[in-house]
């Protein structure tokens, strides 16, 4: 099984961002890098929680996290984790 | 150039014909007084709208005298939920389908006091029937609500199978039909039933209610009438029951041939790329049709398509203006941006469908330009 280490994880910071940039974002991120990438996107918008999955099972990609995490007053936000397929 | 205008968002509202239009005048100029009272005049719009409520009764397979018509499909939703609950004392929860209206999520919501069970839904939109009997083998749920068919997706429910779990666990079903009625025929299982007349090409402001003789239901309101303290607009009763009359005529050529339209989209929009065509390719009404695309805003689509001609509906979180997206696009686990719903009306052509197909790409690939997203 292949895949980046934890600490290897790509972040795309879309906090702030509303849909659909948050995928938009993502998808520019992943057109350059390698299948097996885990990438971390940020999202306060509360459409992504629901359009990065159906953008990663639409491109062939997986979901493997959905977490919120509240880094502070007024910093709740959603990490949303793919991990990339060969996007053939 | 002026370019027609092609109504293609007829789910909740559609152009009134003209044998609707005349209904409605012929219902200002003799049904204009108070059918609640004794004389002569009131008795003419007393006859006025139980002819209608007759009529209507007629096509939904329901008993005149338990068709009751309400101020809106939404107040009929509040009332049927709150009357079927209220004679279920002790039983504290409603178990919905995840991908009911707004209306009757928040209505469930709040009569049972925030007791309320969602239902997950299978890919094509049908409620999942393990889970919905895993949830109606608790013994405190008060009523269980299931749609007839999506006014989004289309997909219409199994409603046999889930009026099977229902019976079996004894507990009412109560079947929004507000996105069927005047489309299909009506359903055949439920314990109450709500219409919308606007959906069908009747006037808007009024609602359908129709309960099963044995079907418990209370009072919950001081007024002495439930269903329409008040009264209600006698006009909008005719006009509403001639609307589906008119409907039930020429129903099966009308969902054939709309269906045929829609499937000739849908198998197009599988065609173009990042779009993301949702709900139950057959079991679904003939009208109704959603997709949506990658990398597009939805009102940015919405806006484009309007300049072109044509009127669409969306279920894109950009377009309501709120945050939250479409709950039935997000139930289906399918993208809720560059969302484009469409019901076609009666009166929708094959040219219509033609020229919006041709015009569609075009406007998708203009909004993603705008994104500076062509090349993803």
């Amino acid at each position: 099984v292949s895949g980046t280490p934890e600490h290897e994880a790509v972040v795309v910071d879309a906090r702030g961002l509303r849909c659909p940039l948050p995928v938009v974002r993502l998808a520019a991120a992943a057109r350059t890098l390698a299948a097996g990438t885990r990438v971390d996107v940020l999202a306060t918008d509360p459409a992504a929680r629901y359009d990065v999955p159906a953008w990663a099972r639409m491109r062939g990609h997986e979901m493997v996290g959905d977490e919120v995490v509240a880094a502070g007053e007024d910093d709740e936000h959603r990490v949303l984790s793919v991990r990339l397929g060969s996007q053939a | 150039m002026q370019t027609a205008r092609m109504f293609l968002d007829a789910s909740g509202s559609a152009p009134m014909t003209n044998r609707t239009l005349d209904a409605f005048h012929a219902g200002l100029a003799d049904g204009w007084a108070d059918p609640a009272r004794l004389h002569t005049e009131s008795r003419r719009a007393r006859q006025l709208v139980d002819g209608a409520r007759e009529a209507i009764a007629e096509i939904l397979g329901s008993r005149p005298e338990q068709t009751h018509l309400t101020h809106s499909p939404h107040v009929g939703i509040e009332r049927v939920i709150a009357g079927v609950d209220a004679a279920r004392r002790g039983r504290e929860r409603i178990v919905a389908a995840a991908i009911e209206r707004d209306a009757v999520l928040h209505a469930a919501e709040y009569i049972s006091g925030g007791h309320l069970t969602t239902v997950a839904v299978d890919a094509a939109g049908h409620v999942d029937p393990d889970a919905l009997l895993r949830e109606l083998e608790v013994p405190d749920v008060s009523l269980l609500a299931v749609q007839h068919g999506n006014h989004e997706i289309g997909t219409v429910q199994r409603l046999d199978r889930v009026a099977d779990l229902a019976a079996v666990a004894r507990v009412p079903l109560v079947v929004d039909a507000t996105a069927t009625i005047g489309h299909v025929e009506a359903p055949e299982h439920w314990d109450a039933l709500v219409a919308n007349p606007a959906d069908w090409g009747g006037p808007a402001g009024l609602g359908v209610v129709a309960l099963r003789p044995q079907t418990r239901w209370l009072p919950v309101w001081p007024e002495g009438d439930d269903w329409a303290p008040g009264g209600i607009s006698v006009p909008a009763a005719l006009a509403a029951a001639v609307a589906l009359q008119e409907r039930a005529e020429t129903l099966e050529q009308t969902s054939t041939r709309l269906a045929g339209l829609i499937d000739t989209i849908r198998a197009r929009a599988a065609t173009w790329p990042g779009v993301d065509v949702v709900g139950d390719p057959v079991e679904r009404l003939p009208h109704v049709l959603t997709f949506s695309c990658l990398y597009v805003d939805g009102e940015a689509l919405t806006t484009e398509l309007d300049k072109e001609g044509f009127a669409v509906g969306s279920g894109s979180a950009c377009t309501a203006g709120t945050l939250e997206p479409s709950h039935v696009l997000a139930a289906m686990g399918v993208l809720t941006h560059g969302n484009v719903r469409l019901a076609l009306d009666r009166t929708t052509t094959e040219q219509d469908v033609e020229r919006f197909l041709a015009v569609l790409p075009g406007a998708v690939a203009r909004v993603r330009r705008m994104l500076g997203v062509e090349d993803l």
